[in-house]
Formats: structure tokens, sequence, C-alpha cells
């Protein structure tokens, strides 16, 4: 009843090949970039932007980065936070050295960087898969954070070793440090949250894409017919560290204002969103939203209900918090290994036949 | 007849009745993760300083005050969130945490909310001419550091020179804060001086304390936080580091660091913001209002604690500085830019202190526009194991001004030109 799709016939390859065939799912994906960009502007305060919308915004391109390296080509990566880390301190250095240009381009510069130290850390995959390339990007992670730690010229010899986000303007209207007003923070992320994903998925579906997965999924055959696994990982790598360098720079520039590396870009970084991925879905870009939603929203959530409704004290609200999001994680990998892209992938397909059973 | 009266008695109650006002002062508290042991006493004091003026003076000015919890585990990004959450009509912040009063610096200034880092945070903030929001008061971390190198010296007679100072620090902003003190000051006195950084959260400090083992240093500071701060007077004692040579912080001195160690924790060291023990006539008060009563925060288990009397003495401040500025403005509902005012007008004696039941608990404070910083005295107290107390070894001990003076002004102009920020107090 939902899906119309009687009488709905493609008469273009272009028409036939788009991400969203069917009237309903497209009409709805406008709905949702209608109330992103015109409707969502108007109405947000500071507590929403800090505590929900730049979160899960900034978080979904990490989420993105991600699943490209681990859900599409199949790389264990638990270097996310490290990766992030790189494009931070690479946007902070070129905001510092190169102080007219424009924050925007500093970011994609920031996500370049990210790309080139992520396809060197990616080398160690052409030779070792699994959880033994996790081990690997795990040292990718320590490794930057200590630089990071270590080497004064990354926080320009700073006393407190903290990096600071200086003003910045784009249009004119500020979207780093203090003065920034919550819908120019929110626009800024939308926009490379909404290019991120139209590249992701195109890049997904393009021949790219399919030399990914035929890696993650035997890569000796994909290697026989003729898939050249140096550049297919690698560059799976090297996208997937841009979109986590970009994600690393928001995070730093928009929303935190002043970073110290060991305390924003540790391994629980790299936990989290490989939680998002892995909760969210495997090769699914819609799966990184959702997992980026589930593990931003659940603990503001909790936290509102626990403490504002119930009133309990607060610790006790921050223990249930990790209990809950535990829980939820393990239950969630039993009941739905593929995670929560698959039950909508699975409601869809139900609403499409809806009220028929089959 | 009767119901020409009730109406009016209820006419006159709902007139008379006004919206309830209250003070907001929120509390960012971190009572879980690795730092809960030494956040856990700290809230607990400044929420039962709070809980006691409301009970016992019915608020400040007579009006109550307000103060919604937010947890944090210590954490910046949750910090940073509890602070937009809370801070809609708060009209003052103590942070407790290096780390998240560097984010909010910038933002305290568009939110014209007043920041007080009780003896942590951003030193330069004492230059109240380029930092107006944000207040250190009464000492610093650098101040700190030249009082400990100022009672070394004392102990060795005047002279350090040949010397080994390491210092151990948390490896984030807070820990770091001391090392360009440190490094002027050894090359003043002619000590060699070297850090060793413990990462987050401070359990794994092995290597660092074999590193000491094997230089020996002959005295040890400790810039540690939470879990830390045990660990390292742990591990000191099993390399035989004579304990009387280790020198904490003020954030590394309070029973949840010193008594896991036990008896190998005797002699340790710490520096003194204020006096340790319960032996204060706001106990007393506390004792009736407070304990008894049931509304004691947390397990009512940290009282007389170090960092519990911070808390207590954070409150206390605080309580005077919304007083201040309620006398200067003239009302009593006060918004963050007249506790500012208060707070730069502020000025505690010892004859309030007592009146307050704080009597020789803390030295004098005076606040102008250009020193948010106090005078930054510093104390140093020893731990005794067999009795379970602090004695204090000195008295209040001014820093080197002429170190650390020189620091804050640099430092703090460099943030002004960074920042574009113009001086004020002129």
């Amino acid at each position: 009843m939902f899906y119309r799709e009687a009488g709905d016939f493609k008469t273009s390859y272009q028409d036939d090949a788009q991400t969203f065939p069917i009237k309903f799912d497209r009409y709805r994906y406008y709905v949702v970039l209608l109330v992103a960009f015109a409707v969502v502007p108007f109405l947000i305060n500071d507590y929403w932007l800090n505590a929900v919308f730049l979160p899960f915004l900034i978080y979904s391109i990490a989420a993105i980065g991600l699943n490209i390296l681990t859900g599409y080509c199949g790389q264990v990566s638990l270097g996310t936070g490290g990766f992030m880390a790189v494009g931070a301190y690479a946007c902070y250095k070129l905001m510092t050295v190169f102080p007219d240009t424009s924050i925007i381009l500093h970011i994609i510069l920031a996500g370049g960087i990210a790309a080139g130290v992520g396809m060197l850390f990616g080398l160690p995959s052409l030779r070792i898969k699994g959880f033994y390339l996790a081990v690997a990007t795990l040292a990718a992670q320590f490794f930057l954070v200590w630089l990071f730690n270590r080497v004064p010229w990354f926080y320009n010899y700073s006393a407190s070793g903290q990096i600071n986000a200086p003003e910045r303007t784009v249009f004119g209207v500020p979207v780093t440090a203090a003065e920034t007003q919550p819908w120019a923070a929110y626009l800024i992320c939308l926009v490379f949250v909404f290019v991120s994903a139209l590249i992701a998925r195109n890049l997904t579906r393009g021949t790219a894409g399919r030399k990914w997965m035929a890696i993650r999924d035997m890569d000796i055959a994909a290697e026989i017919i003729g898939v050249n696994p140096l550049r297919a990982k690698l560059s799976a790598f090297a996208v997937s560290s841009f979109f986590v360098g970009i994600a690393g720079a928001l995070f730093f520039a928009v929303y935190l204002g002043a970073v110290d590396a060991g305390e924003s870009y540790g391994i629980d970084k790299s936990f989290l969103v490989l939680f998002m991925v892995i909760i969210g879905g495997l090769g699914s870009i819609f799966g990184s939203f959702a997992g980026a939603a589930f593990l931003v929203l659940l603990p503001v959530l909790l936290k509102n209900v626990v403490v504002g409704v119930l009133g309990w004290p607060t610790d006790l609200a921050a223990h249930f918090e990790y209990m809950i999001v535990g829980a939820l994680i393990v239950i969630f990998l039993i009941a739905e290994p593929h995670g929560l892209a698959q039950l909508w992938r699975v409601a869809k397909e139900k609403l499409r036949l809806w009220p028929f059973p089959h | 007849m009767k119901t020409k009266l009730v109406t009016a008695i209820v006419a006159a109650a709902i007139a008379a009745g006004p919206a309830l006002a209250d003070l907001k002062i929120p509390l960012i508290s971190f009572r879980t993760g690795p730092y809960a042991a030494n956040g856990i006493p700290n809230a607990d004091g400044y929420t039962d300083y709070f809980t006691l003026i409301n009970e016992r003076d019915g608020g400040i000015g007579g009006i109550k005050i307000n103060m919604p919890e937010c947890e944090t585990g210590y954490n910046t990004e949750k910090g940073v969130e509890c602070y937009e959450a809370t801070k809609e009509d708060a009209i003052l912040y103590q942070p407790v945490s290096t780390g998240l009063n560097y984010q909010l610096i910038p933002k305290a200034s568009v939110d014209q909310i007043p920041i007080h880092s009780i003896g942590h945070g951003r030193t330069s903030a004492a230059n109240g001419a380029v930092f107006e929001w944000i207040f250190n008061y009464p000492t610093n971390y650098w101040a700190g550091a030249s009082v400990a190198v100022k009672y070394l010296l004392e102990e060795n007679g005047g002279d350090l020179k040949g010397k080994k100072i390491t210092l151990v620090h948390h490896n984030s902003a807070f820990g770091k804060e001391p090392i360009p003190t440190l490094e002027i000051l050894s090359e003043k006195h002619g000590f060699s001086f070297n850090s060793l950084a413990v990462d987050h959260p401070g359990q794994e400090q092995k290597s660092q304390w074999l590193q000491i083992r094997r230089e020996k240093p002959d005295y040890v500071l400790l810039w540690g936080w939470g879990v830390m701060n045990p660990v390292a007077i742990n591990e000191a004692a099993n390399v035989r580091f004579p304990l009387e040579n280790m020198i904490g912080v003020w954030w590394s001195g309070s029973e949840s660091d010193v008594l896991p160690g036990g008896e190998s924790s005797d002699g340790y060291k710490a520096l003194a913001m204020h006096a340790p023990g319960s032996d204060f006539g706001v106990y007393d008060d506390l004792k009736k209002y407070v304990y008894d009563t049931g509304l004691a925060a947390g397990n009512g288990d940290q009282m007389g604690t170090v960092l519990y009397n911070r808390g207590l003495y954070s409150a206390m401040l605080a309580v005077e500085a919304v007083k201040k500025a309620q006398e200067i403005h003239g009302v009593a509902q006060v918004t963050g830019a007249m506790v500012r005012d208060g707070m730069e007008a502020l000025v505690v004696t010892e004859e309030k202190m007592a009146s307050l039941g704080f009597a020789n608990f803390a030295p004098e404070i005076e606040i102008t526009c250009s020193n948010h910083g106090g005078q930054g005295l510093a104390a140093v107290r020893q731990w005794n194991a067999q009795t379970k107390s602090w004695t204090m070894l000195t008295d209040f001990i001014a820093p080197d001004a002429e170190v650390v003076d020189p620091l804050i002004t640099a430092d703090s102009e460099a943030y002004a030109a960074e920042a574009g920020l113009e001086l004020r107090c002129n």
C-alpha cells in the first residue's frame, strides 16, 4: 500500500540504475533532505546541536569511512581514532599556517593528508588479513596519538599540548570557535555529510565498490579474475581515511574547538566507530547512519530519561548507560548480526508487499 | 462574606507568590570512571555546602541555590555536553577539569558566565586583563611548582645545585602545565629537571618508575589525578623511592590517594591549598543541617578528606562571590555578569572565614580586575600512615613572583594576540 510500484516503468538506463528506483523511497529521501536543510536550522539550539546533531553528523562521516574499509573491502581497522587525529591536526596546521584560506578547503586537504597516512598504514594489509591486520592498525592508532603528543611542532609548541581552532568564516558566517551560531555549525557538517554520502554511495556501487567487495569476499579469487589487490586495498584505505580524516577535522574544528590527542582520539574512538559500523550494518551506507544515530542518541536518551524523568543520581545513570548499551550491542549481534541496515531492508521488503504477506 | 475573604486570600497568595526564582550553579561532576575516587569527595563537599546554605540561611540573599548535577566521567566531550545542557540561566561554573576548562574559556565569554577554575585550568587566566570571565584563585600550577621548589630549597639550606628533580605527570594539559615554570626554575637554581609523562588513565606506570629507579632523582614531583595517584605512590614504594622526597600537587594529595598504599604511603608530601581535616566550625553546622537531616550528598563517607574540604572551600568562595555580587548590584537574583563583578571585588579575610566556620583554614584572598589568580599561596603537608592524617609542615608560602608573573603575562598576552582580544582593566 505504501509502495505503489504498479505502473512505475523506467524508460532510460539512468532512471533504472538510480539509487532509489521506487518513487516512495525517492520522495522520502527528498523529504528527509528538505527537513534536514530547510527545517532543522531554524529550530536547532545549542544543546541539540552539541548533544545530538553534531556528534551524529560527524560520526556518520567516520562510520561511512570505516564501513568502506571494513564493510565493503573487508579490511578490519582499529586505527580510526588515529586517522581522525591526523585529520584534526592536519586541519589545525593548515589553519594556522594559511589563515586566509577557506576552512572548507582546509578540511578537504586534511582529509587528503589523512588518506595518505591511511595508505601508508594500509600497506600491511597486502600481506596480512583479519585479526592480524586489526593489530597492525591498532599500532597505527597508538603511534599516531603518541606522535601528536610527543612532537611539539604539531601543536605549535603550546604549553598545554592542546590545539585550539581559531575562528574561521564561510561566506562571512563564523563556523568555528565560540561565536558560531548553532545553525551555521549544523549546516557545514550537514553539507559535508551529504557530499560524503553521495561520493561514498556512488563509489560503492561502481567499479571501485565491486572490486572492494570482491576482495572482501575472496581475495585470491578476485586476484585471479583481474582485480589488482594492491590498488583495491590501498584505494580502500585511502578513501576510508579521507572520510575519517574529514570527520576528525570537523570534530576538532566545529564540534569541540580544542582537542587533546590522547583524550579525544584514543582507542575508545576507534572502538566506538567500529561498533557503529557493526551495529549499523557492514557494507551499507544507510547502516553507517543508523549505527551512528544509535550510538550517539542512545546515551543521551538514557540520560535524559533516567536523570531527567526518573531523577536518579547521575553516577547510577552513567553506570546504567554502560550496561544498557553493552547489553543492546550483544542482543543486536545475536538477533541481527547484519545490523540495523538488514532490519531496514527486511522492513522495506515487507512494506513493499504490505498488506499482503507475500 | 466568607467566600469574599477566601477569594481575597487566594488572590493575595497568587499575587504574592512569584515564580520560584533560584540561583543556578550547575555541578559538572565525575562520579564514574578512573577519576571517580577524586571526583566524588569534591562533588560531595560542593553539594553539601550549598545544601547547608539553603537549609541554614535559606539560600543567598533569600534565594535558594539550585544545583543540577551532570556526570562526565572526566571526559571532556561529555563535559562540553553537560555545559551546553545546563548553561541556561547558570551564574557560575567550577569545572574541576583542566581539559574542560580550556574548552570553556572561549564559550564562557560568549555565554557571559564566569568560570572559577580553583587551583587548576589555564594558569595564565590569572591575568584578568586578558581573561575577563575566567578566575583561578587562590593559587595556580605555576605558583605551586614555584612553592614546591622553594620548599625544597629550604630543605637543602638554600642550594639545589646539582640536585635532580623529576616531574611525573598526567599526559594532558593539566600535567604539562608546570613544565615551563620548572624548566626556568631549574636554570635559575641549578638543578637538573626532567619530566616523565603517564598516559591516561594512569594505571600503567611501571616503565616510568623503573626509569626513576635507574636515574635516582633526588626529588619527584607528582602531578596526577584519579587512579594515577595511588598507583604512583605504590610504584614509588615498589622501587624503594623514599616517599618523603616526593611532593604531589594539591590534586594529588587526598586520602583516596594515600590510603590504598597503607603503611608504604607514610611520609608522602603534598602541596596544600587549604588545611586538611575536619576540625572546623563549619562541620558542626554541616552535621546539624545536612548530615543529621539525611541531606548529605553521595554516600556520606567523605567528610574530612582533603578533596571534600576542597569542595567546601570552592562552594564557600562561590557563595561569597554571589553575596558580593548581590551587594554591588543591589539585587538578589544575580546574573553571570554580576557574579563576575562580585568575583572581581572579592576580599576574603581571616575574620570572614572564621565567621563562616573556616578559621585557620586557608590564606586570605584579594581579587581585583587584573588579578584573577589570587595570591598564589600554598603550603606543604605530609601524610602520617599510622594516625591516618595529614600534618601541615609549613605555613602558606608565597611563590617566586619574579619567575611566575612574567610567565603569566607572556602566556596571556600571547593568547590575547592569537584571539584578537583587547586588554581590559585600564
